[in-house]
């Protein structure tokens, strides 16, 4: 995957430069909104990682041009602004997810992955399938080794997004902002009780666990160890 | 101001002075006239009466009649001459000179005959057509016409002088006393400015403008002070709050560091040091919020819907929770009740509410009918009520008001975790809703009940 890095501050860039090429993916770097924009308008990339508060062109100028110019590469924003208003005004300028400062590696990783996947066109797939686990999009009924398990609404959007995103990491925030639709602080860990109890569903009773923590990051669904 | 109080008393004092005076000479002219003509028409009328006697009267017999009404008493005024000018009857001694060139006559002075000499006194006259060969002059005294005249122009004189003096005084007194009112207020100000912010505008108990203007800006001081003691609290527990967490950040990276265990020990204490680095994150990011929300900035993204159906959600999300706790959950909200709100900041306060139930709960050694949190949302008399009730421990009556502010964690749960900005951010995304929070008693326990306005009806 190929990634460009917009971001004025040179250790944080160099960071996650390292960081993504360490994930097997590349990552350009632009210093400034002008050379970002031109970079972007001539290259390929995957997914752009734009900050919000840049030299010369504010990141979400940037990100309007290119979408006046019917660019429409993924943007994962970055900014120090995390009020609720600036999160909205991001994605109004086009941008497909937002990010506030501080952050973890991990959390940006996953989201750039999740980010990278939805710019494939997804053909309509009504049935997910993870090893002996089946959910059908059509019937909602989820079954593991051909035995049905009941689920509750919320459980099953759960696996849901788990399985549409399966064999990559999914942070807890994810979690909320996607199955919730909450961007907000939950204070405790809430996502982490109810993946608990997604997982005695799911995977009580077999050998093979297919729901994972990945530590220090969020969950996984993957056929095999993680 | 002062001053200008005094120009203005001053202005006005001046004004109504012209216009009286204005008034008065009018009057006083009018009055002159008014007897000046009067005289003039009587001279005329016995000046026709004696022209008309004359006819046929020979010198002599004019003469004596002249005489006559020369000796009786009053204003009146005679001279009767041949044509030569010489004198021949009347109390006039001689003609006047004024009068010699004015053949209809006039105002002329003349001596009274039993006067100081040297006196003369003032009168008009006329001629009187009485025949070729002699002339007749008739005229009055008008001496006290004019006596009474000085008069009044005196009276009037003392009258506005008197009154010019008085409103320059009032006015000067006014002005004084709004002066040194108003030094008083500088005064204040000032020594305010020096950095006594405590320092008030005395007010005089008259209950007048000043006074208003005295006790408003007494209300801008107090707001001030309050706002500025608020700040110096934030600051204060930003320092305990933020830098404590930080030091213990900085202690276990130390600690790793100097752990003989060397890779494991580093993993250990990298990894507390990110779990400490992110609830520093977290109490930094609440923080930012409530002072965002307390500058009131999120009106773009009020949205209208259906309460009920978020708290419900949100609470749902803390069943599993409580049930981990070995609480019951009991979720009620009715349908319906629609509010124009942050749907997101909503959110943050029912899940602040729920956690801070939960967590308050959970430690209690209660029976298993107690161990109940209560989450639920109603409209009552126009507006709509968010109610979360715990089993904990509750907050003393006069804690309650406190436990609303930053930072403010009662020492009983100094040490259970969270940031301490709970009930502050749910305060906060009150006020921004032009909605309230209140602590009750829930015997035993707490209940928050936070209520919102509810949207108008849809058009």
């Amino acid at each position: 995957m190929r990634v460009l890095v917009i971001e004025d501050d040179r250790e944080t860039a160099q960071f996650l430069q390292k960081s993504l090429k360490e994930s097997g993916h590349s990552a350009d770097l632009a210093g400034d909104g002008e050379t970002g924009l031109a970079m972007a308008q001539s290259g390929t990339y995957d997914i752009l990682v734009v900050d919000r508060m840049l030299p010369r062109l504010d990141g979400l100028t940037v990100i309007k041009t290119l979408r006046t110019e019917g660019n429409r590469t993924a943007v994962l924003i970055l900014s120090a602004l995390g009020d609720v208003d600036d999160r909205v005004k991001g994605l109004r300028a086009g941008g497909d997810d937002y990010l506030t400062k501080p952050y973890a590696y991990t959390e940006l990783l996953a989201r750039i992955e999740a980010l990278a996947r939805r710019a494939i066109p997804e053909e309509q797939e009504t049935r997910y399938a993870v090893g002996d686990l089946v959910l059908d999009r059509l019937s909602h009924r989820v079954t593991r080794a051909g035995e049905a398990i009941q689920l509750q609404p919320r459980e099953y959007r759960l696996l849901e997004y788990l399985m549409k995103n399966a064999g990559q990491v999914v942070t807890r925030t994810m979690l909320l902002e996607n199955v919730w639709d909450y961007h907000f602080d939950p204070q405790t860990n809430v996502i982490d009780v109810h993946v608990s109890r997604l997982r005695s569903k799911i995977d009580k009773g077999f050998d093979k666990p297919l729901l994972h923590t990945v530590r220090g990051a969020g969950y996984m669904v993957r056929d095999g160890a993680v | 101001m002062g001053t200008q109080a005094f120009r203005l008393a001053a202005a006005s004092a001046a004004a109504f002075l012209i216009v009286s005076a204005l008034i008065v000479g009018a009057l006083f002219l009018q009055t002159n006239t008014l007897l000046t003509d009067h005289v003039v028409e009587e001279l005329h009328g016995e000046a026709a009466e004696l022209a008309r006697e004359s006819q046929g009267l020979d010198t002599e017999a004019l003469a004596d009649k002249i005489r006559q009404r020369a000796a009786a008493t009053g204003t009146g005024l005679y001279l009767l001459t041949d044509a030569n000018g010489k004198k021949l009857a009347g109390n006039l001694p001689e003609f006047p000179a004024a009068l010699a060139e004015s053949p209809t006559g006039g105002v002329f002075r003349y001596p009274r005959a039993g006067d100081a000499p040297g006196i003369e006194r003032l009168a008009v006259a006329i001629p009187a057509d009485v025949g070729h060969d002699r002339r007749l002059l008739i005229g009055r005294d008008i001496a006290e016409q004019v006596e009474f005249a000085a008069r009044v122009k005196r009276t009037f004189l003392w009258g506005f002088g008197a009154l010019a003096l008085a409103a320059m005084i009032a006015g000067l007194a006014m002005g004084r006393s709004v002066l040194s009112r108003i030094e008083v207020i500088n005064a204040t100000s000032r020594s305010i400015m020096g950095g006594d912010l405590s320092r008030r505008i005395p007010l005089s108990g008259r209950e007048d403008e000043l006074d208003d203007l005295s006790q408003s800006l007494n209300g801008m001081l107090d707001r001030i002070e309050q706002l500025m003691n608020g700040l110096r609290e934030v600051s204060d527990n930003i320092a305990h709050d933020l830098k404590t967490p930080l030091n213990r950040l900085r202690n276990s990276a130390e600690a790793a560091l100097r752990d003989p265990r060397g890779a494991d020990a580093y993993r250990e204490g990298l990894e507390g040091s990110i779990e400490k680095a992110d609830d520093l994150i977290k109490t930094f990011n609440a923080l930012l919020l409530i002072a965002r929300l307390e500058a009131g900035v999120v009106e773009e993204t009020a949205e209208r819907f259906d309460l009920g159906r978020l708290v419900h959600d949100v609470a749902e999300l803390y069943e599993p929770v409580a049930e981990e706790q070995g609480l019951t959950l009991n979720i009620e909200t009715e349908p319906g009740i629609e509010v124009r709100a942050n749907r997101q900041l909503i959110g943050q306060a029912v899940a602040n509410l729920a956690d801070n139930a939960i967590k308050y709960s959970a430690g209690m050694d209660r029976p298993l009918e107690l161990r109940v949190v209560a989450v639920k949302a109603r409209a009552k008399s126009g507006f709509a009520e968010i109610c979360v009730a715990d089993r904990g421990p509750g907050i003393e009556d006069k804690d309650r008001e406190r436990a609303l502010r930053r930072f403010v964690r009662l020492e009983k749960s100094r040490t259970q975790p969270g940031t301490g900005l709970g009930l502050s951010l749910v305060a906060a995304v009150a006020r921004l809703h032009a909605g309230a929070v209140r602590l009750e008693d829930n015997d035993p326990g707490l209940r928050v009940v936070l209520t919102l306005p509810l949207a108008p009806p849809s058009p």
